[in-house]
Parts: structure tokens; sequence; C-alpha cells
């Protein structure tokens, strides 16, 4: 059990940083983006295509870190997943959602365009990498046999230490610089916002850029953990989905408490059920969420 | 000869599209006229074809329950397996939309492809009830000694066009009373219906029901025609989003729209995979159905973006006063 829990903070760092992304987009663009996890599948394989053709045959690349599973090649691959996944999410938003602002259409419409887009990159993943699961390193993985018989890979301490030092700076990034502020004005009231001289489309622009990066990075600690599957992304946006209800929509603590929540709730249920209904799980605790505390932990009741 | 094998391909054609028109028109009860977002259409679409095949088939005995788990069968006629494929599905719905449809539109999108999700896990892993991810296969065709078995689409055709008419009218004129008024007053502003007394929940409830219903009914369908059904059918793709690029294109809020729309994209659908498998290199066919996704998806957004009305849209009046 200790063991699961541990596990559960892990796998809940991960979903914690997705969340935080999710959330972010849900408030300042004003809709639920069901494109979110293929994002996140996006930076994953870019990270995969990188670092396994560019830097294949660079030896100080790939030899690997202390008891680490990967190279220093893997870590720099951050740098164009983030890059991609952000670029591609600003051009989305350039083709498909501001034609749609303009033409004033309602939230609900956005929702269902998301669903295509999210189809629209499934697809094109599927067609360059194929439906095979893929990892970014092979052989075996080193361990760490800690108390309370917790056996740890020492990447799994790298995951949170990434996931958390990410899930600080957006903390610091949205309340302390002068962008992070105009961005919570404009998810809290876009129209005052725009009257106090913030110019909204940028700041939609900028969203979306953080938005891909933190997708981006949650999708290679995903692919670290566990492998890279094109459906990663699609399956992840349950258990992001449910954190962000728990949690309450908008709430940067909600998104982190809730995250943990999720990934625990997941991971100690294996200990009774089979792995493979862990987004079941994931699905089971949003509806519990909606039944006794449908605005949240964090939220306020309307 | 060669008419008969076009006459023949058409025919299975015409099969599939006018299932795939009977979950569109569903889908247009929920989205189309109540502006319901269900991404879950798999949930029912398998709750139906699975409620159906388990009351129409007997329960396995002999060598063949060795080699087939079957929790239940009951061994009865295809009509009562529609019929309780309709309740099964109606009654999912239920829940759902006491949970989430006072709340706001995406968390009923979310629930649906939850329940959906997690309905392909259970079956899957779940090998007790209807065996797991090798499903039910020999499932009972309806009227199947009429006719000589290679002639026998012809004759499900027939079944399938009777459903598809019936609902069909049946949403016609429920559209044009007052109900339908009603529904699509709150599609359209649903302050302006809570203030004019309308019960905003309570019909969208009945909504989300009915068009479940109607889907349940399409699985039954799909089931006894393909005679095989297992959980790897229904994912989001081929059980939701085909679907949703249908009603899309044909024009939502219209029901000719809708099947107008099942049958272009399912042609479409079908006259892709014939001619990817043409073009594409032998090396890389695994792959190539996945260029179907992309197109999909490209119908979609640029439909929506371009001429959201898709291609007949909604008629202005549909009910004199």
């Amino acid at each position: 059990m200790p063991e699961l829990i541990v596990y559960g903070i892990i796998l809940g760092s991960i979903i914690a940083l997705g969340t935080i992304g999710f959330t972010l987009s849900t408030k300042i663009a004003g809709f639920c983006n069901y494109s979110h996890g293929d994002l996140m599948t996006v930076g994953a394989y870019i990270a995969l295509l990188v670092n396994g053709t560019l830097f294949s045959n660079v030896g100080f690349l790939q030899s690997k870190i202390g008891p680490l599973s990967f190279g220093l090649g893997l870590l720099i691959c951050f740098l164009p997943a983030i890059l991609v996944s952000a670029g591609l999410a600003i051009l989305i938003d350039r083709w498909v959602y501001r034609p749609l602002r303009r033409h004033g259409a309602p939230s609900i419409h956005f929702d269902m365009v998301s669903l295509g887009v999210a189809f629209i990159v499934r697809g094109v993943i599927y067609v360059i990498w194929g439906a095979d699961y893929h990892f970014y390193f092979k052989g075996v993985r080193s361990m760490l046999f800690l108390p309370l018989g917790i056996k740890l890979r020492p990447d799994e301490i790298f995951i949170m230490a990434v996931a958390w030092a990410l899930v600080a700076v957006t903390y610091l990034f949205l309340g302390r610089t002068r962008v992070g502020k105009a961005l919570r004005a404009t998810a809290d009231n876009p129209d005052l916002a725009r009257v106090a001289g913030i110019g909204t489309e940028r700041m939609i622009t900028w969203n979306w850029a953080v938005v891909g990066a933190l997708a981006a990075v949650s999708g290679v600690l995903y692919g670290i953990e566990t492998q890279l599957r094109p459906e990663m992304g699609w399956l992840f946006l349950l258990p992001l989905f449910a954190a962000l209800v728990l949690g309450s929509i908008g709430s940067i603590t909600g998104a982190l408490v809730g995250g943990l929540v999720l990934g625990m709730t997941q991971q100690i249920s294996t200990a009774w059920l089979k792995p493979t209904y862990k987004p079941a799980i994931a699905f089971l605790v949003m509806i519990l969420t909606l039944i006794f505390k449908p605005e949240g932990i964090f939220g306020r009741r309307r | 000869m060669e008419i008969e094998g076009i006459l023949s391909f058409l025919a299975s054609f015409a099969v599939m599209a006018s299932i795939y028109a009977i979950f569109s028109l569903g889908l247009n009860v929920h989205w189309g006229y109540t502006g319901l977002l269900n991404y879950g259409i798999a949930g029912f679409f398998a709750i139906g074809a699975y409620t159906s095949a388990l009351i129409t088939t007997p329960k396995p005995t002999g060598v063949l329950a060795d080699f087939v788990d079957q929790a239940i069968g009951l061994n009865q006629p295809f009509l009562v397996g529609v019929l309780g494929a309709a309740i099964a599905s109606g009654l999912l719905a239920v829940p759902i939309g006491l949970l989430t449809l006072r709340l706001r539109e995406s968390y009923l999108a979310i629930c649906t492809v939850g329940i959906a999700e997690s309905i392909r896990l259970f079956l899957n892993n779940e090998a007790w009830l209807a065996n797991g991810p090798e499903g039910l296969v020999g499932l009972p065709q309806p009227l199947h000694g009429l006719v000589p078995p290679q002639y026998y689409h012809y004759l499900y055709l027939g079944i399938v066009l009777v459903f598809l008419a019936l609902i069909y009218f049946a949403l016609e004129r429920g559209i044009r009373s007052p109900w339908g008024r009603v529904l699509r007053a709150i599609r359209e502003d649903e302050v302006m219906a809570d203030a004019d007394g309308k019960d905003v929940f309570l019909f969208k409830l009945q909504s989300l029901v009915l068009g479940a219903m109607i889907m349940g009914i399409g699985g039954a369908l799909y089931a006894h025609y393909s005679a095989a059904i297992q959980p790897g059918l229904f994912t989001g793709l081929f059980g939701t989003f085909i679907i949703w690029a249908m009603l899309t294109v044909g024009g939502t809020g219209n029901n000719r729209g809708a099947i107008l729309g099942a049958f272009l994209v399912w042609a479409l659908w079908s006259w892709s995979t014939y001619i990817v498998g043409k073009v594409v290199p032998a090396g890389l066919q695994t792959r190539a159905p996945f260029i179907r996704y992309i197109l999909l998806g490209l119908i979609l957004v640029v439909v929506l973006l371009r001429r959201p009305r898709g291609i007949i849209g909604e008629e202005r009046q549909v009910s004199r006063f």
C-alpha cells in the first residue's frame, strides 16, 4: 500500500501538470479543449523523433546520466517538444478558433471543433508512427529499494522533480509577471481586460503557448513513466477532466490537489482492480464529485 | 452477373448507411434539436448491441459452453431484443442526465466519453458477462430462413429501412409538436425557455433519453446484421466520431439532413478504404486506415468553419402555429 501511494503521487504529479494547462485553456480560451490530450501526445512523439534520429548516434547524449535510464539527449528533447506543441497550439488557434471567434460562435461549437482537431492530430501521429508502442529507451531500468518495501525508479524521482518545478514556475509566472497577470485578468473577465488596455487576442496566443508547453512536458514525462502510443493523450483526458472537476475549474491550487488525488486513487485502485480499469476509476471519481460536490473542492456554490 | 454484384454491393452499403442514419437521427435529437453534446455515442451503441445479443441468443450449452462465457441468454425473438436494447440504452441515459444536465455542456460531453470508455473496458475485462475481448458471434438474424443466404442482405435492408422510416416519421411529428418547439427553444436560449415557465432540465432529460433509445435500436440492428460483436468495435472513431461527421455534413437540426449525411459520409468512408488500399504502398498498409481519421477530422472542422448548417440545414419554420 505505501508503494501504491508513492506511485500515485508520481502519476498525480503528471496529471496535475496536465490539469494546470487544461484549466488555463478552459478559463482563457473559454471552452473545453478536447484536443488537449493530443497536444501531450505530440510533445511526447516529437521528443522521441529528435532523440531517436538526430541524437541517436551521438555517444555523450545517449550515455545515461547517473542512475537515470536516459541521457542528456532526452533532456534536450524537452525543448523541441515544447516548441512544437506550443507552436501547433498557436497555429490551430489561428486557423480554427480565431475564425470561430470572429463569427461569434457559441462556446459549444468550439468544444465540437476541438474534437475534430483532436482526431486530425491523432490521425497524423498514427500515420507517421503507427499504432505500436514506442519507448524512449530500451533495457533494464535501475531500481531503488526504499524502506516500507517501496520500489522506486530514479526516473520517477526525476519526473516528480520536473513536474513540481514546472508547477512552481507556472505559479510564479501567473502570479508575478506582467503577462501572467494579464492572462489571469483575461480569464476572469475578457471585456474588462480589454477596457484596461490588455490585448486579449495576444493573451489568447500567450495562453496557447503556455498550454502547449505544459502539455508537451507532461506528455514527455508520461512517456518516460510508461510508454508512447497514439491514444495516450486522449485516454489521459478522462483523469485530466476528473481532476479539473474535483479541484474546481479555473483554480490552480485545485488542479494540483485534484491531480494528486486522482493519481493516488487510480494507483491504489490497482490493489483490487485490474490496472486497465484506471480510466474508469477516473470517471468514477468525477461522478462522485458531481454527486456530492459539483462545484469542486475549491469552488464556490453558485 | 456484373449487375448482380453491383446490386449486392449497393445493398450491403445501404444497410450500413441506414443503420448509421439511425444513429445520426438519434444524435440529431441530442445535438441538433436540444444542443446536448454527446461524445459517447459508442457507449449507447455498445449497450444496444450487447443487450439485444444477450436477449436473443440462448445460453451456450455443451461443447460451446467451454469456449463461450455468457452470463445471460434469454433466447427471445429479434423484436424483443431491439426493444430491450432501446430500453437499456434509455435507462443508461437517465443517471447521466440527472448528474450533468444542470451543469454546463462540457460535463455531459465528458461524462458520455467516460461512460463509453468504461463500458468498453467492462466488456473487455469481465469475460463472464459476454465473452470478453472475443465477443459474441453467431447472433440470430431475423427471418433468416426466408431467403437464400446470399440474398439475405436485401431482406435485412428492408427491415432496417422500416425501422429508419418509423423513427424518421416519429421524430418529424415530435419535433413539429409543441414538445419539439420547447427543445429548440432551449437550444436557442435556455434562460428564455426557463423564464417562459418550461422545465428546462426535464425537457433536456427527455431529449437525452429519447436520443439514447434511438441509438440503442441502431446498436441492436448493427449487432444482428454483422452477427458478431466485440468490445473493440465500439471505439471513439467508429462508434462516435463518424456519426458526428455525418450529422454535421448533412445538416444539424434537420432529420433529412441527418440521413443524407449518413449516406454521404459512409460512401466516402467505404470508398476511401478502397482508394487508400490501392494508392498506399504495401509497407505502409497498416497505417493507411488512419488517414481516414485525418479526413473525418478535416471534414468536421471545415464544415463547421465554412458552412455550419451543413448541406441541407435547419428549416426556418418547422411547424405551423
